[in-house]
């Protein structure tokens, strides 16, 4: 058991790191509030001057907000719902004992360790591009005009691709809980004559409802800020600009620091509404 | 004690490799990964031998070179001593005092021999601020078994409505052949560098002389509607995610009847290692519409110095070997005359060797038929052929260029993008306040 004296002497020990990651966090965060209310254009000089709420009300007011908000969401929605369905029907066939099973799991977690930018870039011009993708090809083979993916439909496209690569952790965390289950129980149900429909949606699917949080949560807390896929497939045109590329479009592309960082404090709100909203579900479901 | 003395060492050691830094001088330069810089610095061991000067490069893609250097540069970061610009960044940052005036270049560089086209697109008030590397317009490259078996000969300066009909001669979508490959990608330095040239020899133009943006007039409607028919008759699958480089690839692979495009890629579509249409590739000037402008652009990639750097002397010195005639001498003797930095000096094209490359003379043809000064048939308030040298237009053209990327891919009507095109560049020249 900790005395007085121990305590005080860990506080005084972790204070240094404390401080770092405080300052880590604050000092940003300060900077893009600060930026937020100036009028900071670095090609035309820099910063002049103070611009009061100019920014919040240029960013909110222009034509591309809503459409990007509504974009996020979409993305964030899509691949949650992809990769939680096609996490749980996976989790439950690994779980099977078959032969060669190291392999598999390796195979399905695979695409968890390319990074967003290469697997992005091979999904675009290996199976997406219209005229030389291995789908074009397929589609061909079957006598069908072949489909200009990134065109045609981008946003499902981006969602697909993302899903591929979260698709492995959602599966992981899933098979976690699926090996956690009792056997005995299920073994039970069975005997008792429940069907496996009836036995995977009244004793798995409750088991895995903790799992799943989890899943959303994290998920939804890298997915809010993606980039790199939109950034190398369409950079953000066709309908696929995110909240967070409307950011860079304003800070790097319009070189606007000052209506950049509004768009940042209002990123920071949206997560954290979100946040907020995912942490009571979550809580509700850890405490029971 | 041997914990004291390994610190002893590693102080000894961190002091002896600090000192050799300090006593090599040694520049940072910051360039874009195209096959003519990839080769320069190939050659950097010469310049080295000869100077003394140590090299060390920072080789980035376009965009993130673009994005790099101009966070640096506002900043006054200080990372690079050279950095690789083009003819949008140089007036602006020369204007806003943050490059080195490259006016006291030595006589026997012969600063007089660079192309005026070119010169004139890198100066701001008459004053030099970057070295053209390597300077670039655009021109039609065509198949000339694909133009023949049509029963059509491509005159030296085709009108756009030649191109239409030979493109749909050509076309052939049963065995992948598409009449044309243009860029549809968005992205200022993408479809809206051709689209802004194209509209320029319809009679279209970036702003008035009020700076009033002019997507709402009829010359930038008959140029959108006739890129688009013609890119959905004759052009590839998927062309709004083609950029310069996918159409290269579809070209050297025999799938484009015409592409056009930067002159630079002459060397690529010819070079038989490459592609597999290299006997058989034709130029043309860029279209017209017979109203006084051809379709092509004015680009230069080109060597300027940040102004603060600790190296001006040394830096200097680089440019000057790098952009000389001697560098072009010494890559011909070793690769070619083909594979020579193209576009930026006039003695190149008096070199009786270099006359006798393919593409050269089109290539010169094309650069002296763009004025950066006059690029439209109206008068305008800007300088440059596709794009405007103002600080906002990179943002603006590629908000724009996204619209008329999704009206090329049919999600949009060519009439809903320009009325979105005008909203946009409108909303941002009024908060810019102009």
């Amino acid at each position: 058991m900790a005395t007085q004296h121990s305590r005080s002497a860990a506080r005084l020990m972790m204070t240094p790191a404390v401080v770092l990651l405080l300052g880590w966090m604050l000092v940003p965060l300060l900077m893009t509030l600060w930026f937020s209310f100036r009028r900071y254009l670095p090609l035309r000089g820099g910063d002049l001057g103070w611009a009061g709420f100019d920014n919040y009300v240029r960013f909110v007011t222009s034509s591309a907000f809503w459409p990007s908000v509504q974009t996020t969401l979409i993305l964030v929605g899509g691949v949650l719902a992809i990769t939680i369905a096609l996490g749980v029907l996976l989790a439950l066939l690994l779980d099977q004992p078959m032969w060669g099973q190291g392999v598999v799991r390796i195979l399905v977690i695979a695409p968890f360790f390319v990074m967003p930018t290469v697997s992005a870039l091979v999904w675009k011009n290996m199976f997406m591009d219209p005229v030389n993708g291995l789908l074009a090809h397929l589609w061909r083979f079957f006598g069908a005009e072949p489909v200009a993916w990134l065109t045609d439909v981008p946003l499902a496209s981006i969602v697909l691709i993302v899903s591929w690569q979260w698709l492995p952790f959602a599966t992981l965390i899933l098979l976690t809980a699926v090996q956690s289950l009792d056997s005995e129980q299920l073994e039970a149900a069975e005997m008792d004559g429940a069907r496996p429909l009836s036995r995977f949606a009244h004793i798995i699917l409750p088991h895995l409802g903790r799992a799943i949080t989890i899943v959303v949560l994290i998920q939804t807390i890298f997915l809010l800020s993606i980039f790199a896929e939109i950034f190398v497939t369409t950079g953000g045109a066709f309908g696929t600009r995110t909240l967070t590329y409307l950011i860079f479009q304003r800070v790097l592309e319009s070189q606007n620091v000052g209506l950049g960082s509004a768009g940042g404090v209002y990123a920071i709100i949206l997560a954290n509404i979100v946040a907020i909203f995912l942490m009571r579900i979550v809580g509700k479901n850890l405490d029971r | 004690m041997s914990l004291k003395r390994a610190l002893c060492a590693t102080t000894a050691l961190t002091l002896c490799s600090t000192a050799a830094l300090a006593q090599d001088s040694s520049i940072t330069i910051a360039t874009v990964n195209n096959g003519d810089m990839i080769r320069m610095q190939g050659y950097t061991d010469e310049f080295t031998a000869e100077t003394g000067i140590g090299v060390e490069w920072v080789t980035l893609e376009e965009n993130v070179l673009r994005q790099r250097v101009t966070t640096d540069i506002t900043t006054k970061g200080g990372q690079f001593d050279i950095m690789t610009i083009g003819m949008y960044e140089t007036p602006i940052w020369g204007a806003n005092g943050w490059l080195v005036p490259l006016d006291d270049l030595s006589a026997e560089y012969d600063a007089d021999d660079i192309l005026p086209a070119m010169a004139g697109g890198l100066s701001h008030d008459g004053t030099l601020y970057a070295a053209p590397f390597y300077g670039e317009s655009s021109m039609i490259m065509y198949r000339t078994d694909l133009m023949e078996a049509a029963g059509l000969e491509m005159p030296e300066s085709p009108t756009w409505e030649f191109v239409r009909e030979a493109a749909i001669a050509m076309t052939d979508k049963d065995n992948e052949i598409y009449g044309v490959c243009l860029r549809g990608k968005a992205g200022w330095g993408e479809n809206m560098a051709f689209l802004t040239a194209m509209s320029n020899s319809f009679g279209g133009r970036w702003f008035d002389e009020d700076w009033r943006p002019q997507f709402d007039t009829d010359a930038w409607s008959e140029t959108l509607n006739f890129y688009i028919d013609l890119m959905n008759e004759a052009g590839p699958p998927g062309a709004s995610n083609n950029g310069f480089n996918e159409n290269l690839s579809l070209f050297q692979q025999g799938k484009c009847g015409m592409w056009i495009d930067a002159t630079v890629a002459a060397s690529f579509v010819t070079n038989p290692e490459e592609s597999s249409v290299a006997d058989s590739v034709g130029f043309a000037l860029a279209p017209n519409t017979g109203l006084g402008r051809n379709a092509n652009w004015l680009w230069a990639w080109a060597l300027g110095i940040p102004a603060g750097t600790d190296q001006e002397a040394e830096a200097k010195q680089f440019i000057e070997w790098a952009t000389s005639k001697d560098y072009i001498q010494l890559v011909a003797e070793n690769e070619g005359w083909a594979n020579v930095p193209p576009g930026a000096r006039s003695s190149l094209y008096e070199t009786p060797e270099y006359q006798e490359v393919p593409f050269a003379e089109m290539t010169l043809q094309s650069i002296l038929t763009a004025d950066p000064l006059n690029p439209a048939v109206d008068p305008v308030p800007y300088v440059g052929v596709q794009f405007a040298a103002i600080p906002e237009f990179a943002g603006i053209a590629t908000q724009v260029g996204q619209e008329f990327s999704a009206a090329l891919a049919g999600q949009t009507s060519p009439e809903e993008a320009l009325e979105n095109a005008q909203a946009i560049a409108s909303e941002e020249m009024e908060a810019a306040g102009y």
